[in-house]
């Protein structure tokens, strides 16, 4: 170090270079790990390689990772949506509740993609207008939505929706695509483009990092923050039209412990809990990881609590990792 | 780099599984239950394995989620699709939610039954109660008869008035009664599944009838209930209360005497018989209403129109094997 205090000092206009910083990036992290795990996968089980058995596989994230998208913004913003699942839930009972009353497919579609919506907004407006923490909202609304779900159907269960309806779920785009699948895809885009290439997106960053700040350098907190939660809202309305179609039925214990799911998807993709920092595709390999990781140990037949003690590992080691770097840099720098 | 490690871990546990489960030319029969952990599903793979054995040419594949979900079961399904397994025999979390994903599976070739709790028609070869109506009403007051050869007072205390269940078995009780002579059945009370509720309603039958030999309760909540009754009212020996009840419930009534035998499903025999069935069909055996499918040890079980079927009488528990399975359920 003695040298270095001596020569003109040179400030960088990076601190990095990009392409170093791309291969030290969490994403970069991710990807080897998403290689390993296919390739560990497919050395493990003779059936893994099969383009309809890894199609059927997609099915185990593809719902949670579209809710997982606008999760990240939430949690990027430094709130957090708890009540997702229920939603779903609620989502789905009132779509039956329209099959009862005879409606088609194009009207489940506007009934569950509505009343997602409507759930965000009462989860936006209580946080927003209210200036409630979303944490206790969102808690709050997730015993409220599902509650409403089982005060509607009891231990009853809606069944007989239009066959038409099972497209969303069970339905192939091309080959082995599935429409969920490809849903998963186009909303990557979407959500990638709107978190890292918009107006919109910045905002998010920047309340996440400091809403102060933000809110005295002109960012509309309380609007922004409403549109996230009414995108949560929407998403788990999707998820609910792809996984009541899939499933053929609707009961109040639909989609049970998805909230927690998604939220680990959203910090294994490197998002921080703290808010301020993540990015999309990060969300979207560790939603293949949690996805090959099951379809993986299910392969094996490898009892699903294990599976759970792996993912609760790797979330560990995920919140601890950056930290322990970060100690130990400062160790070496000192 | 501990996600590296985990994953070193990770692979060795899978190379060390597959090497245990390489046997090709074995039929896979995958025995798929409600959630993993619960001792009566346990002891449902203990009859599976039983019968694996006397087959020979059988792996079983025992699995199912951690938490009693449709969704969990539904990846379950998913992976068991994708390794060709012959059979799927599943105890259903959701009687319809499941049908897309086992009709899925019977379209690629996999013969699939479900048992103890069942799946809608259309996602199932076949279901397999683990009993039937008629043979649990002939079975209740079979117990109570059996400890009173020379007749006497009986009453029934039932879940709520309108269980149909219980209703169900007290009205096949009441049709064979002629065939147990001088059993009269005094009353019929409620104790809606509340043990206290069904406490009081014993007190009050151990009062109004001073004749009663035996209650005969069709609930494993009631029949707790009752026996204490019996035991606080200290009416052991004179009263017998008896029914359907879970083994580890009931093991300390029976030791005390207020219950001299129960009956219940036996779940070793229900994963036994599954698994017999499942291999049955495999085989070539069409599962259609009239058909008459092979259980091994149990017998044959015969399809009514809804493809369903009854494996045999509640099985008994009495002093001599209770405290065994009250290790299990």
């Amino acid at each position: 170090m003695a040298e270095a205090r001596l020569s003109p000092r040179v400030i960088p206009d990076r601190l990095q270079s990009r392409g170093s910083r791309v291969l030290k990036s969490w994403e970069s992290l991710l990807l080897v790990v998403a290689v390993l795990i296919f390739t560990i996968n497919s050395f493990a089980s003779p059936y893994f390689l099969d383009p309809w058995n890894l199609s059927d596989a997609t099915f185990n994230f593809t719902e949670k990772a579209m809710i997982a998208f606008a999760m990240a913004l939430v949690i990027i913003s430094g709130e957090i949506d708890l009540s997702v699942a229920s939603i779903i839930a609620l989502s789905s009972t009132a779509m039956g509740l329209a099959v009862t009353m005879g409606a088609d497919t194009p009207m489940l579609v506007v009934v569950g993609l509505g009343t997602g919506l409507l759930c965000g907004a009462v989860n936006g407006l209580l946080i927003t207008g209210l200036g409630l923490p979303s944490i206790v909202v969102t808690i709050g609304t997730m015993s409220l939505f599902r509650g409403l779900s089982f005060i509607i159907l009891g231990d009853q269960a809606f069944t007989g929706y239009p066959a038409s309806f099972a497209y969303f779920g069970q339905g192939y785009v091309w080959w082995v695509f599935s429409f969920e699948f490809a849903l998963f895809v186009l909303f990557a885009l979407i959500y990638s483009v709107l978190l890292h290439k918009t107006n919109f997106g910045r905002a998010v960053y920047a309340i996440g990092n400091n809403q102060t700040a933000a809110l005295f350098s002109g960012v509309r907190v309380g609007r922004v923050k409403f549109i996230l939660f009414l995108l949560t809202g929407l998403m788990a309305g999707i998820a609910s039209i792809c996984l009541t179609s899939r499933l053929g039925s609707t009961r109040p214990s639909i989609a049970l412990g998805v909230e927690l799911e998604v939220v680990t998807m959203v910090v294994l993709g490197g998002v921080s809990i703290l808010g301020g920092s993540g990015t999309i595709p990060g969300v979207v390999l560790a939603a293949f990881i949690m996805g090959m990781v099951t379809f993986g140990f299910g392969l094996l037949n490898v009892p699903g609590i294990v599976m759970s003690i792996f993912i609760g590992v790797l979330l560990i080691s995920v919140i601890a990792l950056p930290i322990l770097w970060a100690r130990a840099r400062r160790r070496v720098a000192h | 780099m501990k996600i590296f490690k985990a994953l070193m871990v990770t692979t060795a546990v899978s190379l060390a599984l597959m090497a245990g489960t390489a046997h090709a030319e074995n039929k896979k029969i995958a025995l798929v239950v409600k959630a993993l952990g619960i001792g009566f599903f346990e002891a449902a793979n203990k009859g599976a394995q039983e019968a694996a054995k006397e087959l020979g040419d059988v792996e079983i594949i025992y699995t199912g989620p951690t938490s009693t979900t449709a969704e969990g079961q539904i990846e379950v399904i998913n992976s068991l699709v994708a390794q060709k397994v012959d059979a799927i025999a599943i105890s259903a979390n959701d009687k319809d939610a499941l049908v897309p994903a086992l009709k899925k599976a019977m379209d690629r070739g996999i013969k699939v039954i479900s048992w103890d709790s069942g799946v809608a028609p259309e996602g199932r070869a076949m279901h397999l109660n683990p009993s039937s109506n008629p043979l649990i009403g002939n079975m209740i007051i079979k117990l109570a008869a059996d400890q009173l050869p020379d007749g006497g007072d009986v009453a029934v205390l039932s879940a709520s008035a309108t269980a149909t269940n219980q209703n169900t078995w007290i009205e096949e009780m009441k049709k064979v009664q002629g065939n147990y002579k001088g059993i009269n059945v005094v009353a019929t009370v409620y104790g809606d599944d509340l043990a206290d509720k069904s406490y009081r309603e014993t007190q009050g039958l151990i009062q109004s009838y001073p004749n009663l030999k035996a209650i005969i309760a069709p609930t494993s909540v009631g029949i707790v209930a009752a026996a204490q009754a019996v035991e606080d009212a200290g009416k052991v020996g004179q009263i017998n209360v008896t029914g359907l009840g879970l083994p580890s419930e009931m093991a300390g009534h029976v030791k005390a005497g207020s219950s001299k035998s129960f009956a219940i499903w036996n779940p070793i025999d229900l994963g036994y018989s599954a698994t017999m069935i499942a291999y049955d069909l495999i085989g070539g055996a069409e599962a259609k209403p009239g058909a008459e499918l092979k259980m091994g040890r149990m017998g044959t079980v015969k399809l009514d129109d809804n493809n369903e079927g009854a494996m045999a009488d509640p099985f008994v528990y009495d002093a001599s094997n209770v405290e065994e399975f009250a290790k299990i359920f």
